[in-house]
């Protein structure tokens, strides 16, 4: 299933970072997270709330995306409605082409168990649990079997090899993130969210998650939607959305952390 | 710091909640119990107050034989002595009374008063002063055809002119209903029947023609109770006596008295019970508050409250806490009390009751009981809320270890130890009265549940590995979490199972113990009685000799009398026959030489008075008659339930020396069931049982105890319920973020609720785990103890099995709410949730 109408509402899309709007609309493949007209409003009349005032946007698979604001931008928001966590007052979200936002919460949650991970920014490990079955988790809530050849490649590649059985208690803070990581990939998502990933942890911690989850978008051809107020961060991205407003107000191809910030600047400002 | 504890409460309000209804239950079982014993003592006082109305002095028999009213032959007084006591100028006037047990049948035969509460007497309608009813209908009986009822037998369809037929233990017989009467102050509660006559009627139908069971007096005005007794005895003779009316209000109604007493004691265990058990869930609660509040009361300290206060605002906690729910439970009190009374009608047990009373004694030890115990379960609580460092508020601080924490196995060992030897001493050491095994036994029992919860937080991890196995093969990765999940706080854990464990150990031991005796019980009945059917007594021997035209029969009468200065029962057999109905097992002699004047003894007896074949032994009747008897054997019945009397002697002789003779037991062989039914059809009161359904019989009361146990028990498995909600909720509540990733990362709401229900239900478990290994070790101690009065032990399968459904149970019912939020929870709220 195809979004209809998807790729003539996409806004702000540049010709010089993607394919042109009409393209993308013909190679739906390629768009493998898609929302039409999104908006959310919390509350109702007067004290109404507008966290989203209608985003049409399509995400390539393979490419890593970072979406960026500032506080009460509706980036999380935006977050949340992509991953189904939350339902939108009005649009629609397609995940890998199947209309999520009209599906009841079994069929979602077995949805969000075979096509996305998360990585939060509090980590979210189970205590009573080793690094290695917080790693595996989401493959035993689904009733599948881990592929063991598949989970040693992952815990080797986050470089917890050692400390497979250690709790998270006896983890540092990147420690933890890793195995959050680990966590996220294990299932093979169509794609994989990132909240804050980096906001609980030092710059030098940050700086190897960071090489993670780009290494995991470069070597497994992972989708990866990262929600960040860290420029460095959003750095690592192929892509990154600036929302203002509840509105997609800027667009940026790769760049660096200092254009990152001008172009922040130059959103809030507005 | 006051403000601070009551707003804490208010801030946890279900917690709250939960915690107060575990006191709650167990002040309304002790204020129930008061309001409940207090109000049948009243109905039964004023019941024998009106008995007596009017009745300055009241002339009986000297009981030679403490015989429980209306069990045996009670002795009587010649009816020629009344005109002797109307004679005399400081009496008013005086009517003699016939006192007995009458049981009503209806027109199917079938008996509508209960043994116990068929009371049949004489009313002497024109001496209203001695007449503690009122009519309601109809007229008071008059002739040797007419009977008054009670109101509550009338409701089943009987009415003025209507006939009814009387049981006696003799023949039945059809009277016309000639009025409905009633207690004029008392609801017997459908208690007792009422089976009214004029007393010529009444001596007929008793047989105790020419007799009275009590002449009632009434003095001249000026004459006093005291001056109208000294003025009758002169002319009593030796086997009769006086007492003031006042006097034998006081006597009748003591033995009750004492008997409510027993049952008052006997429910306040319970409600204890239910207090122990809701001490555990406090103390639960309250310990789990303070490690949440670690921080605040860190805070707290770091802006300058003392320990003193830190200890306040928790005990404070504590004690709102329990006042509220006491006073709770103190209302809740008289409502419950209705539902004993309910509890014990089904048991068979029907009492008389009259408005509820609730006396100060009542409030008072209700409030204080339900605050102390709910304060001094806060107190360890509390106490370790002190030992928070100011430092904790800044720093990611968990609450220290306790001091004693190093220690606790040691002193849970010693505490089960203790426990053990404190249970072993109250069962096998000999010369402890009753009271001092029951308080030993008691005590033991506590010290062993607190030492077994101190130990079992060791266990949960164990225990919740092997008993989730089934839940982690079936709901798989919930399964495995709800696991992981119990043992995350095991002392949490193994407080709340220990609450469960407490309920279940002692239906189990009550179980096993039950199954025991009524093994024991039908071993006895199995091994003794020969015969194919039993009629089962007291009955008029007329009904033996009915059924003795038709089958081959052997009759037991059985009456109270004396020998050795105390009380025994004394049967009358037929040495020809009584040997082929049951079995003997014989240490010296045998039945052949019985004689008119021999005797046959059970050994326990015979040891205890050193009597061998050829001892003299004499036996007193309840009329006084003496019998002198020569031992001719000796035998061995079955140690738990012996059947026949410790002293036997020829039917002859028994019916020579007591008054209105009564078979106990009638045995029966070599006819059909249908012919003999049809032989017993004139005598409604004698039901023909098979073996079986005469062991049924003799462990009915087994049984009914067994009932009414559980029913009381099961108040302290809803406390300990109360506290399972409780820590579930709270697990569900700590975990509120957990939870939201989980549900995010893929766990399905239906996988969410299984995993709270697998955590309850392997908490519970845990519990059964403890509690019935608990109880059948208990069950087995007594059963030891208890050997020498022929108790074997016995495993009933099917009750543990019950139990271990019953704690599954428990576990589903406390997750249901807690299931229902952690599967509706908002998963983006519960992901920023702190």
């Amino acid at each position: 299933m195809r979004p209809a109408g998807a790729g003539a509402n996409v806004v702000g899309m540049s010709e010089a970072i993607a394919a042109p709007a009409a393209d993308v609309a013909d190679q739906a493949p390629q768009a493998v997270v898609a929302t039409s007209g999104l908006t959310r409003d919390y509350g109702e009349g007067d004290t109404a709330v507008h966290a989203l005032r209608g985003v049409s946007l399509e995400l390539s698979r393979g490419k890593l995306t970072a979406v960026m604001g500032p506080s009460g931008s509706g980036k999380s928001t935006l977050m949340h409605l992509l991953a189904g966590l939350d339902r939108p007052t009005s649009g629609d979200v397609w995940i890998d082409g199947t209309q999520i936002t009209a599906l009841g919460d079994t069929e979602l949650t077995k949805l969000r168990r075979r096509h996305i991970g998360f990585v939060f920014q509090f980590f979210n490990l189970l205590p009573m649990l080793t690094a290695e079955e917080n790693v595996v988790l989401p493959l035993s809530l689904a009733g599948r079997s881990p592929e063991r050849k598949w989970v040693d490649e992952l815990i080797a590649e986050v470089g917890l090899a050692e400390r497979r059985k250690h709790r998270p208690s006896e983890l540092s803070g990147g420690q933890q993130q890793r195995v959050a990581i680990a966590r996220a990939l294990v299932s093979r998502p169509t794609v994989v969210f990132a909240d804050e990933p980096t906001g609980n942890l030092d710059s030098q911690t940050s700086g190897e998650i960071l090489t993670l989850l780009r290494g995991a978008v470069d070597a497994y051809g992972q989708t990866t939607v990262m929600v960040t107020h860290d420029a460095t961060a959003a750095a690592i991205a192929d892509r990154i959305l600036f929302l203002a407003d509840g509105r997609i107000a800027k667009e940026l191809g790769p760049s660096s952390a200092h254009d990152v910030l001008a172009a922040l600047e130059d959103v809030s400002r507005r | 710091m006051i403000g601070v504890a009551l707003k804490g409460i208010a801030g946890r309000k279900l917690r709250a909640a939960l915690t107060t209804l575990a006191i709650v239950l167990g002040v309304a079982m002790v204020s129930g119990t008061f309001v409940f014993t207090d109000t049948m003592e009243k109905a039964i006082d004023t019941l024998f107050t009106d008995a007596y109305t009017g009745s300055d002095a009241v002339v009986s028999a000297k009981d030679v034989v403490d015989l429980a009213a209306g069990e045996t032959s009670r002795p009587t007084v010649p009816a020629a002595l009344l005109d002797g006591v109307k004679a005399l100028p400081q009496v008013e006037a005086a009517s003699g009374a016939i006192i007995d047990v009458a049981r009503l049948i209806d027109d199917n035969g079938k008996p509508i008063s209960t043994r116990e509460g068929a009371v049949g007497f004489s009313i002497e309608a024109d001496q209203p002063r001695f007449n503690p009813l009122k009519l309601v209908e109809g007229r008071w009986p008059a002739g040797s055809q007419q009977i008054a009822i009670d109101p509550d037998t009338a409701s089943n369809g009987f009415a003025v002119g209507d006939t009814i037929g009387v049981a006696t233990r003799g023949p039945l017989r059809r009277f016309t209903i000639s009025g409905i009467a009633e207690f004029t102050s008392v609801d017997a509660g459908g208690a007792l029947t009422l089976a009214i006559f004029d007393p010529p009627t009444a001596q007929d139908l008793f047989g105790k023609t020419g007799r009275f069971d009590e002449i009632l007096v009434s003095a001249q005005d000026g004459v006093s109770q005291e001056q109208l007794v000294q003025a009758i005895e002169p002319i009593l003779p030796a086997d009769a006596e006086v007492a003031t009316g006042k006097a034998e209000v006081a006597t009748q109604s003591k033995g009750s008295n004492e008997d409510i007493a027993l049952i008052r004691k006997f429910m306040l265990a319970f409600g204890g019970l239910a207090l122990f058990v809701g001490a555990f869930v406090i103390f639960n609660t309250l310990s789990t508050t303070v490690a949440q509040r670690t921080r605040e009361l860190a805070t707290l300290r770091t802006l300058g409250a003392s320990r003193r206060q830190v200890l306040g605002s928790v005990v404070l906690e504590s004690l709102v806490v329990g006042a509220v729910g006491s006073t709770i439970g103190l209302i809740l009190g008289p409502a419950l009390a209705k539902g004993l009374n309910a509890l014990f009608v089904a048991a068979g047990q029907n009492l008389p009751q009259t408005g509820a009373r609730i006396e100060t004694r009542t409030v008072v030890v209700s409030l204080l009981v339900g605050v102390l115990i709910t304060v001094l379960a806060g107190l360890f609580p509390a106490l370790r809320a002190t030992s928070v460092p100011p430092i904790s508020a800044v720093r990611e601080g968990t609450l220290p270890r306790s001091a004693l924490a190093p220690y606790a196995s040691y002193i849970a060992g010693a505490m089960i130890v203790l426990g053990a030897g404190l249970l072993a001493y109250g069962m096998f050491a000999s010369g402890l009265s009753v009271t001092w095994v029951l308080i030993l036994l008691a005590i033991g029992c506590l010290v062993l549940f607190v030492g077994v919860a101190l130990i079992s937080s060791r266990l949960v991890k164990p225990l919740a590995w092997f008993l989730a196995w089934p839940a982690a093969r079936a709901a798989g990765a919930a399964g495995r979490l709800a696991r992981d999940n119990s043992v995350r706080n095991p002392a949490r854990t193994a407080v709340t199972a220990s609450a469960l464990m407490i309920g279940l150990a002692l239906v189990t031991f009550v179980a096993v113990l039950g199954k025991g005796l009524q093994d024991s019980m039908g071993e006895a009945v199995e091994s003794a009685v020969r015969a194919d059917y039993v009629v089962n007594g007291p009955i008029t021997p007329d009904v033996g000799n009915a059924l003795a035209s038709h089958a081959t029969i052997s009759s037991v009468r059985q009456d109270a009398a004396r020998a050795f200065g105390s009380d025994v029962s004394v049967g009358g057999v037929d040495p020809s026959t009584i040997a082929k109905a049951m079995s003997f097992e014989w240490d010296q002699g045998s039945f052949a030489e019985l004689g008119p004047d021999g005797a046959v003894l059970q050994r326990e007896f015979a040891d205890d008075h050193h009597l061998r074949v050829g001892s003299a032994l004499r036996v007193q009747t309840p009329q006084g008659n003496q019998l002198e008897l020569e031992v001719r054997g000796i035998y061995s019945p079955p140690k738990f339930d012996p059947i026949l009397a410790p002293i036997l002697v020829s039917q002859q002789s028994f019916d020579a020396a007591f008054e209105r003779p009564q078979d106990v037991l009638v045995l029966v062989d070599g006819a059909s069931a249908s012919t003999l039914e049809r032989a017993l059809k004139p005598f409604p009161e004698a039901e023909l049982q098979t073996k079986a359904q005469f062991t049924a019989d003799r462990q009915k009361e087994i049984k009914d105890t067994l009932s009414l146990l559980y029913v009381l028990l099961a108040l302290s498995i809803v406390v300990s319920l109360f506290g399972m909600v409780n820590t579930v909720a709270l697990s569900v509540f700590e975990r509120t973020r957990e939870l939201g990733m989980l549900r995010a990362i893929g766990m399905t709401r239906r996988q969410a609720r299984r995993m709270v229900r697998h955590e309850s239900v392997i908490t519970a478990l845990i519990g059964a785990a403890l509690g019935l290994p608990l109880g059948i070790f208990l069950a087995a101690l007594v059963t030891r103890g208890l050997a020498d009065e022929g108790v074997a032990f016995s495993l009933p399968l099917v009750p543990l099995v019950v139990f271990t459904l019953i704690a599954l149970g428990a576990g589903l019912v406390a997750a249901a709410l807690p299931a229902r939020r952690a599967s509706h929870l908002n998963v983006l709220e519960a992901l920023q949730y702190e």
